[in-house]
């Protein structure tokens, strides 16, 4: 029993990684129609500017304070985040205005082997860490409940406090505030909220740099549990199904998408994956959201899609 | 509205038409999308070879009414008779299947095809040879495209588009479109046409050019022809029997002159108190 | 001045609906074929076989195939990787497990294997469209990297994993010098491009850009969607699998599935969107770039950082292979959706009236 609920634990913080990455995708996909198929790069580049900032300035600074080096390289990945959502805005989506989501996918596709040759261009390409001074050291838990307990990260909750946090701050920034509203009068309809005075290209901007924002949490959660390599950009890839599950245009959906997959990947692995020769883990989330696709193509949460003649 | 103007139309309305059967039937139809009623209840008939319009102000239900027809959409509730016999649910290819063709409100062309691919595919139900068969373009595939290629362009000397035959649709201007729509719908022989505002947008000529057509059609084809159509003067013209529907519900059928003379139809129209 | 239609009048509508219209045309091309199967095998260099040519022609194909399904018939998919592994695991069962498998015959079993998984997995399509199907197919990529990787029957129990043709030979022909086996793959990719150029102006290839164009029109006058989508996949995936097992067989010789992994998927999408959606010619060009692309930017590079005194590093050369490829595709996309192929027609259209400009 206690192994169960570690594995599934495990997976319900896989799976707040992955809710995270989707977050992105919901964002970026409600406010312009775009699904962001450059999440997972941004991701790489946040982390990537992250790490090296704060390794940057420590070194500059002697080593003294891993705070100051950290608030300076949480500040310089906001800064790259904020030029590649100016610079995409620019050079991209402003050019491609009412264009079918099948193009805006393949273009985000090209963004996406942009940065990642820009940002390992710019930060180098080997494996680089992050420290944020997350407590590295396990806890054993419910040792009452359980002979032996259960063993859990720290770092696990503190990440999963972040995360419940960015939730909650992005939900209030959404409804209450007049960006907030902004974003969903140009999610809903680009020509109309454009009518009423909305700019379409700053509101771009400001979704674009919120889900930088988002990669940028994702990347340091992310990287300083394990390194700040290239292959965080194929978060990206195992974060798709997620936002098929959650549906496309809802933020709880991200968030219980992800969780879910993240538990049924790591359950299914462990339970099911000795019977096939392992490896479940690739198609687990996948072959979910091909059953999602075939039976309620909106997702969980999504709203549903009619077509109109 | 220029009533003498519509008198002398009602004095040449095509009251000569051959009219033959009830050629489809539909039967106190309702369509609901969600919560939000676009037809209830709903009757009224098509007879064979006539010209039968319906009209209505802006969300009165009518292209939802066509929609019915050639199956996009399927009504919860009634029954739909074509030749005598109920139709099932059906999807639109069905609808094609059995004779049915329509031009669209905002043209639905395909735009990355040429003017005449663009006519051929409305021939595609016509066409039997498989894929193999297309695959060599030998023999039965070749002698069929060539066949179907001279019905098209039978179509293409009727609607007077040589010029453009080998234009992508795309690049021609609105009218041009809307006959090449219409080219379309017109290669499927169909024995029921529908036609979604053939003629919005366009401007006095062009309408004269598309009058002409419909009725052209009309006479030497001998298709049924269904039109959805805002220009009252056109309307009264060119249809025999009118079909008036305001918010989803039917208020008036009859001759263009009992419509016009039907004081619902007047209200919807003008407002009541007239 | 020579590339003119003057004085070729048409007298039937057969004469009108030949592949190539313009007599040049049709000259061009055969003389190209002509100099691809005689002139190059004695121009090229082993180098040239291995490293460009062979991976060209098979590339060529596959775009192809991705191009009848993306461009023509308008549904996206990245799991065409996924559809040359089929094609060429499934030509290597055909091989080592019926004796006497006519070469030919095995790789062609292979294209049909991939396209009965295309039709399966292209069932998604009947309700999804854009975003929703990339998934689909992704899962496709995913299902495949698996099952290739952990089920030993498909790799006969080979125990590294990786499977190889011992002897590639038709009709008593031993396949084994470069030359030969690019002139395997030559006459493959010959026959299937005229093959796709005839389903592309036949009334199936106007049933795809139907759908593609708009599909409740294409429905409306009777195309069902469900057989255009279908045979559009299923027509892809046979091109796409019969090029994984040239791939496998004739360039590779000994493959394992990581050459078929979902990098190879994007890499076959951005040819066809560098070479020019919903055009045979195009999946050429799209093929050619991108196999060259990384050889220039191999010799060039480095030739170019010396020049400005900097050491440009293996790393760093694939690093700006990225950033090119990225850019390319956000350009061509922007700027001209149909591609390499459309700057072709311009440029033929310009030649048509020189020198006269207009």
């Amino acid at each position: 029993m206690a192994f169960f609920i570690e594995t599934m634990l495990g997976g319900l913080m896989t799976g707040m990684l992955y809710s995270l990455v989707a977050l992105g995708f919901v964002l970026i996909f409600k406010a312009s129609g775009v699904f962001n198929f450059a999440q997972g790069a941004m991701v790489l580049v946040a982390a990537l500017a992250m790490a090296r900032f704060s390794e940057w300035s420590n070194a500059a600074l002697g080593g003294d304070s891993l705070f100051l080096a950290n608030v300076i390289g949480i500040i310089g990945a906001g800064a790259v985040m904020f030029l590649v959502a100016w610079a995409v805005e620019r050079f991209v989506l402003r050019k491609l205005v009412n264009q079918e989501g099948a193009t805006l996918l393949m273009v985000t596709l090209g963004i996406a082997y942009v940065l990642e040759g820009l940002g390992q261009t710019f930060f180098g390409s080997e494996i680089y860490s992050i420290d944020v001074g997350m407590p590295k050291d396990p806890v054993i838990m419910f040792e009452g409940l359980f002979e032996g307990g259960v063993l859990i990260n720290k770092e696990d909750f503190i990440a999963a406090a972040l995360a419940a946090v960015l939730v909650a701050g992005l939900t209030v920034f959404f409804q209450k505030t007049a960006i907030g509203r902004a974003l969903r009068a140009v999610a809903d309809d680009h020509q109309a909220a454009q009518s009423v005075g909305i700019p379409l290209n700053k509101t771009w901007v400001i979704v674009w740099c919120v889900a930088g924002l988002v990669a940028l949490v994702a990347g340091i959660i992310w990287g300083s549990k394990m390194g700040v390599q290239f292959s965080l950009v194929t978060v990206a890839l195992r974060a798709l199904p997620v936002v098929i599950l959650g549906g496309l245009t809802s933020v709880p959906g991200a968030i219980v998408g992800g969780l879910i997959i993240g538990v049924g990947e790591k359950l299914s692995e462990v339970y099911l994956g000795p019977f096939v020769g392992g490896g479940i883990e690739i198609w687990f989330a996948y072959v979910m959201a091909l059953i999602v696709l075939l039976f309620r193509p909106q997702g969980l949460f999504g709203e549903k899609i009619i077509n109109r003649v | 509205m220029d009533m003498t103007d519509m008198n002398s139309a009602a004095a040449t309305s095509p009251a000569g038409r051959r009219q033959g059967e009830v050629i489809l039937d539909l039967q106190n139809i309702s369509l609901r999308f969600g919560g939000v009623k676009a037809l209830t209840d709903i009757s009224f008939n098509i007879r064979e070879h006539e010209v039968r319009a319906i009209i209505g102000p802006n969300g009165a239900g009518k292209s939802s009414m066509l929609n019915v027809i050639n199956g996009v959409y399927h009504p919860q509730e009634g029954r739909i008779f074509f030749r005598g016999e109920e139709r099932k649910k059906m999807e639109p290819h069905m609808a094609a299947l059995q004779g049915i063709a329509r031009t669209f409100q905002n043209i639905a062309l395909f735009k990355g095809m040429s003017v005449l691919d663009n006519i051929m595919t409305g021939r595609n139900l016509k066409m039997k040879c498989n894929l193999f068969q297309q695959a060599l373009w030998l023999g039965p595939a070749l002698r069929e495209e060539i066949a179907h290629r001279e019905k098209v362009e039978e179509i293409v000397d009727f609607l007077e588009i040589q010029h453009i035959r080998k234009t992508p649709v795309g690049a021609l201007p609105y009218g041009l479109q809307k006959r090449v729509d219409l080219g379309r719908a017109l290669a499927m022989e169909p024995q029921i046409l529908l036609l979604d505002e053939p003629m919005a947008g366009m401007n006095v000529e062009e309408k004269q050019d598309m009058c002409r057509f419909i009725l052209d059609i009309s006479d030497q084809f001998g298709t049924t022809i269904v039109l959805i159509e805002h220009d009252m003067g056109v309307v009264m013209d060119i249809s025999d029997r009118v079909v008036v529907l305001d918010y989803g519900k039917k208020i008036g059928d009859g001759t263009p002159d009992e419509v016009r003379n039907n004081q619902d139809v007047i209200n919807a129209y003008l407002g009541s108190g007239h | 001045m020579f590339y003119r239609e003057n004085g070729q009048f048409k007298t039937s509508y057969a004469a009108d609906q030949q592949i190539f219209t313009i007599a040049q045309d049709k000259w061009f091309v055969w003389g190209l074929i002509a100099f691809a199967a005689l002139a190059v095998p004695m121009l090229a260099d082993e180098y040239m076989f291995r490293a460009i040519l062979i991976p060209f022609l098979v590339l060529s194909l596959a775009a192809l195939g991705v191009n009848l399904l993306v461009g023509y018939c308008g549904q996206i998919t990245l799991g065409a990787g996924a559809f040359m592994a089929i094609g060429a695991y499934a030509a290597y069962n055909f091989m080592v497990r019926i004796d006497g498998m006519p070469l030919v015959l095995a790789m062609l079993l292979g294209g049909v294997s991939a396209a009965a998984f295309g039709i399966l997995f292209g069932i998604p399509s009947l309700r999804v469209r854009g975003l929703y199907l990339a998934v689909a197919t992704l899962a496709a990529q995913f299902l495949c990297d698996w099952a290739f990787l952990r089920i030993g029957w498909f790799t006969n129990n080979s125990s590294s994993g990786s499977v190889s043709v011992a002897k590639l030979e038709m009709l008593g022909w031993a396949i084994d010098s470069p030359t030969e086996k690019y002139l395997f793959c030559l006459a493959f990719v010959v026959v299937f491009a005229f093959i796709g150029k005839n389903l592309t102006r036949a009334a199936i290839g106007r049933q795809w850009m139907a759908i593609r164009d708009m599909d409740v029109a294409a429905e409306v006058i009777g195309i069902r969607p469900m057989f255009a989508k279908l045979s559009a996949f299923a027509v892809s995936s046979f091109f796409v699998g019969v090029a994984g097992a040239l791939w496998g067989f004739v360039h590779l010789g000994s493959w394992e599935p990581a050459a078929f992994s979902v990098d190879r998927s994007f890499q076959l999408l951005f040819m066809v969107i560098i070479g020019g959606m919903g055009s045979i010619m195009g999946s050429f060009f799209g093929a050619a770039f991108i196999v060259i692309l990384p050889i220039f930017l191999n010799q060039f590079l480095p030739l170019l950082g010396s020049l400005v005194g900097v050491t440009v590093s293996t790393a760093g050369i694939s690093h700006a292979e990225l950033i090119i490829f990225g850019s390319l595709i956000i350009f061509f996309l922007i700027v001209e959706p149909h591609g390499l192929a459309r700057l072709w027609s311009i440029a033929k259209q310009k030649l048509r009236l020189w020198p006269f400009p207009h």
